[in-house]
């Protein structure tokens, strides 16, 4: 080992809290820029010129370019980000001498950059950027979450881990939550934009916000091409696992808590795509199935880790 | 999946007079069943209804087997309540089967004339042009100088290159591709009822069972040596796969240093086994490493230590010997258990305590530092009396009985005693003594035969290549239509239709219309800019 696996591991937590600062500085950005278009859009809604929003406190003449500035400012921070998180998670698995998802701190960590790699995936080829402010903020609280009360120092795993299923099902598992998280974001700004195209109004604050949004055709279609994406790469998450367990405990399926809320999770996506099929379900009601889908995976992850008690809970806090 | 709407809407009319009202009001409910908005209902439903079963302690779940009881111990008044109500029993509760089994009812009824619609759509074929293209995807036109046989001709070479099922009629040329986009949506769909096949294989044919092996101890496959048992309804248990081990040598070794000390590296259970008839051979098991003998699996699950110890009875004779397995308690391998010597005399005795494999003292009292047997001591308290073994009830190893039992004082204290290795704890007045002579380890195995789980796995595989291909393909048609014009050449109509909801590939049309030398590239590239 050319590098002491003390300094690694190190070096991935001095490069994990550097992503967090500028994934915070992304942020920042971000906001500015939604304010931005959020004052655009009244000028809009409202007609009026420039000069009576300026007080606002939002530069308006040449607010367009500004405004894409700031999201492009908002763009390249969180690239960078992601690079910093990328570094942070192959210096642990380098410090641990394999592979970075062995207990929750760890898998937070990837699903962050998972999330974020989905997003900037998207952002090269859809118009989300709209999405830039919830998914890093999202981020955020995920990687906050790690460095401060998931975090546990670089390691052997325990016998039981010891497998290649480790690496395909968790690794399936991570990817697939990264790109149902940018799903769900669409999904819930669907939902907000979608109202406001049905009221009309764009006065009220929250109007504001939801008329600067992407269109709801744009919206819902991100959302449906994150969600096909990611139910296939969930399934076989699911499969691996089973096989796993078939290896280790005898059965591959057992109803264990992590068990059943993978289940849960796949039975709302799958009524999800269904009500996506069926008239009078489509949009709307069947968003609200993908978010119960989500609500579910999030569920799986913090709630049985931290509450309830299964085979799964050699996973580490 | 459009199908399933119109479905929704025929709803068939209430029995006339004539007809049996019955027979109208069926025909209602079987179309409400297997319409997609049932579908949907169901599939939520399911989801509700798996959540109580992570919520309560599970019978049948192999985490913790005396979950249940210790609920019901806590909470008196309403366990009762929910064991009415199924839910220490979900995933076996009629009411959970109710779901699932009309959701298969409901998702049978929907694929199966789906799948006979599909064989029908295969066979003819792809359908006439709308009359008019101008509103679908991609729309083209332009003029041309070439004669309409050659361009349809071209069209359809080229379609069927990229291969499309093509016809041509007239002055169209119809193509469609994607079918096996419905193929995998049926593969998917019916590949469920074959998983279900599998799991219940295994819950027909399969057992589970438990057994824990002390060091130098051995096992024959045979329904008297497991500690537990599960059979299913039709298990052959005179047939159980004929074999035997002795486990040899139990290996555990703990991280000494670093941030996770304490944490196990490795278990390995050195097995010598002899399966069916032939030589006796030596295998290592360690966990994800079963000992796989005809799909009879031995999983390491577990272990523990067995303190071994010798028990002398009033007489001076000895009455026990040998090693005895204590519980685990925690990640430091502090363990409890009992120890029955039933034929001492003049009265029968009895310990119970816990080893600790590190033992220190701390304020709280002592537990242990380490789970390796560093400083293994054992705490013992002891009883006089019946241990109960007349009764002929079987009685857990683990516990004791101790209704008949008299603990042992001393000053009108109960006598208890810390011993390290080689150590003798003496009763009172003669009434025997207890010898640690060592510890040796035990490890637990699980034992699992699943013959269902191979149909299983080809299901599921089929269930994700069906469900992929149903995802990522898209089913869409293009058509083209020439006019002849006036004076030589033609008029050309290019538009493609997707059947998803995704749109048709952009450049799909863009691909045609370059190779019909159609509107002239910059327009071609102008239409794809457009299309994005």
């Amino acid at each position: 080992m050319i590098f002491d696996e003390q300094i690694l591991a190190r070096l991935s937590n001095g490069l994990v809290y550097s992503a967090i600062a500028v994934y915070a500085l992304a942020m920042l950005a971000y906001a500015a820029e939604t304010a931005g278009r959020m004052a655009g859009a009244r000028v809009e809604a409202a007609g009026v010129a420039g000069a009576r929003v300026a007080g606002t406190g939002t530069a308006v003449t040449d607010a367009p370019s500004r405004i894409r500035l700031l999201g492009a400012v908002g763009t390249s921070l969180t690239v960078l980000a992601f690079l910093l998180n990328l570094g942070g998670v192959i210096t642990r698995g380098l410090a641990a001498g394999r592979v970075p998802w062995g207990n929750m701190y760890e898998f937070v960590l990837v699903c962050a950059l998972a999330a974020g790699a989905a997003y900037l995936a998207f952002l090269s080829r859809r118009p989300v950027r709209a999405f830039g402010v919830w998914i890093v903020a999202i981020v955020l609280l995920a990687l906050g979450l790690a460095v401060t009360v998931l975090y546990a120092p670089a390691g052997e795993l325990v016998p039981v881990l010891d497998s290649y299923w480790l690496v395909i099902h968790v690794a399936a598992a991570i990817t697939g939550g990264g790109v149902f998280t940018v799903g769900a974001v669409a999904t819930a700004l669907f939902l907000v934009r979608h109202r406001q195209e049905r009221r009309g109004t764009a006065q009220a604050p929250r109007g504001r916000y939801a008329a600067s949004l992407p269109s709801t055709r744009t919206l819902e279609q991100v959302a449906h091409t994150a969600h096909i994406f990611a139910f296939p790469i969930w399934t076989f998450a699911v499969m691996a696992g089973a096989i796993w367990a078939e290896n280790a405990w005898g059965r591959y399926w057992g109803w264990d808590p992590k068990e059943t809320w993978a289940f849960i999770t796949w039975v709302f996506y799958a009524a999800h795509l269904h009500a996506q099929a069926t008239a009078g379900w489509r949009g709307v009601r069947a968003s609200w199935f993908a978010l119960a889908g989500y609500a579910a995976f999030l569920f799986n992850f913090f709630g049985v880790n931290l509450w309830i008690s299964g085979l799964h809970s050699y996973a580490g806090v | 999946m459009t199908d399933v709407e119109t479905k929704a809407t025929e709803a068939a009319p209430a029995g006339r007079a004539q007809a049996p009202p019955s027979w109208g009001w069926l025909r209602w409910a079987w179309r409400n069943l297997t319409s997609m908005r049932t579908a949907v209902v169901l599939l939520a439903l399911l989801g509700l209804a798996a959540i109580p079963g992570s919520v309560f302690p599970q019978r049948n779940v192999a985490s913790d087997p005396a979950a249940v009881q210790q609920y019901v111990l806590e909470h008196p008044r309403l366990a009762p309540w929910l064991d009415r109500l199924g839910m220490f029993d979900v995933y076996a509760s009629p009411w959970f089967a109710a779901i699932y089994v009309l959701l298969l009812v409901s998702m049978t009824g929907c694929v199966l004339p789906r799948s006979r619609r599909l064989w029908q759509s295969a066979r003819s074929a792809p359908p006439p042009a709308p009359r008019n293209l101008t509103r679908l995807e991609g729309h083209h036109t332009w003029e041309t100088t070439q004669e309409p046989a050659e361009v349809i001709a071209t069209a359809a070479a080229h379609l069927n290159r990229r291969r499309f099922r093509v016809a041509t009629a007239g002055h169209e040329v119809r193509a469609e591709r994607g079918y096996l986009r419905e193929v995998g949506n049926l593969a998917f769909h019916l590949s469920l009822l074959v998983l279900l096949v599998g799991i219940a294989a295994g819950k027909l044919i399969g057992f589970e069972g438990r057994v824990a092996v002390t060091e130098g101890g051995t096992f024959a496959n045979d329904l008297s040596q497991y500690d537990a048992f599960s059979p299913s309804a039709w298990t052959d248990v005179d047939d159980l796969e004929p074999l035997s081990f002795r486990l040899e040598e139990f290996d555990v070794s703990y991280q000494t240093s670093g941030p996770n000390l304490g944490q196990p590296s490795q278990f390995a259970a050195r097995l010598a086994y002899r399966a069916g008839g032939g030589e006796e051979q030596t295998v290592t098991v360690e966990p994800n490493r079963p000992l796989d003998i005809n799909e009879t699996k031995f999983f390491l699950t577990g272990n523990g230590y067995a303190p071994i110890v010798t028990v002398r009875d009033g007489r001076g004779k000895a009455v026990f010997t040998g090693p005895v397995q204590f519980l685990p308690l925690d990640t430091s391998y502090a363990s409890d258990g009992v120890i029955k010597a039933p034929d001492a005399q003049p009265t029968q005795l009895a310990f119970e305590g816990f080893l600790l494999p590190t033992a220190d003292v701390g304020p709280q009292g002592p537990y242990s530092t380490f789970p390796d047997t560093l400083n293994p001591q054992l705490f013992l308290t002891a009883y006089t009396g019946d241990l109960g073994f007349a009764d002929g009830v079987p009685q857990s190893v683990f516990t004791l009985d101790k209704d008949e039992l008299t603990q042992v004082r001393r000053n009108g204290q109960p006598f208890s005693q810390a011993l390290s290795v080689g150590e003798t704890m003496r009763l009172p007045g003669g009434q025997g003594s207890l010898t640690f002579d060592g510890v040796s380890r035990f490890a637990n195995f699980q034992i699992a035969y699943d013959p269902g789980k191979e149909i299983t796995l080809v299901a599921a595989v089929v269930l994700l290549v069906g469900l992929t291909a149903s995802l990522a393909i898209r089913r869409r048609r293009l058509w083209l239509r020439v006019r002849p014009a006036e004076g030589g050449g033609c008029l050309v109509e290019v538009a493609s239709y997707s059947l998803t909801r995704r749109e048709s590939p952009p450049d799909e049309i863009q691909d045609l219309v370059a190779a019909l030398h159609g509107p002239d590239h910059p327009s071609v590239t102008a239409g794809k800019d457009a299309s994005e």
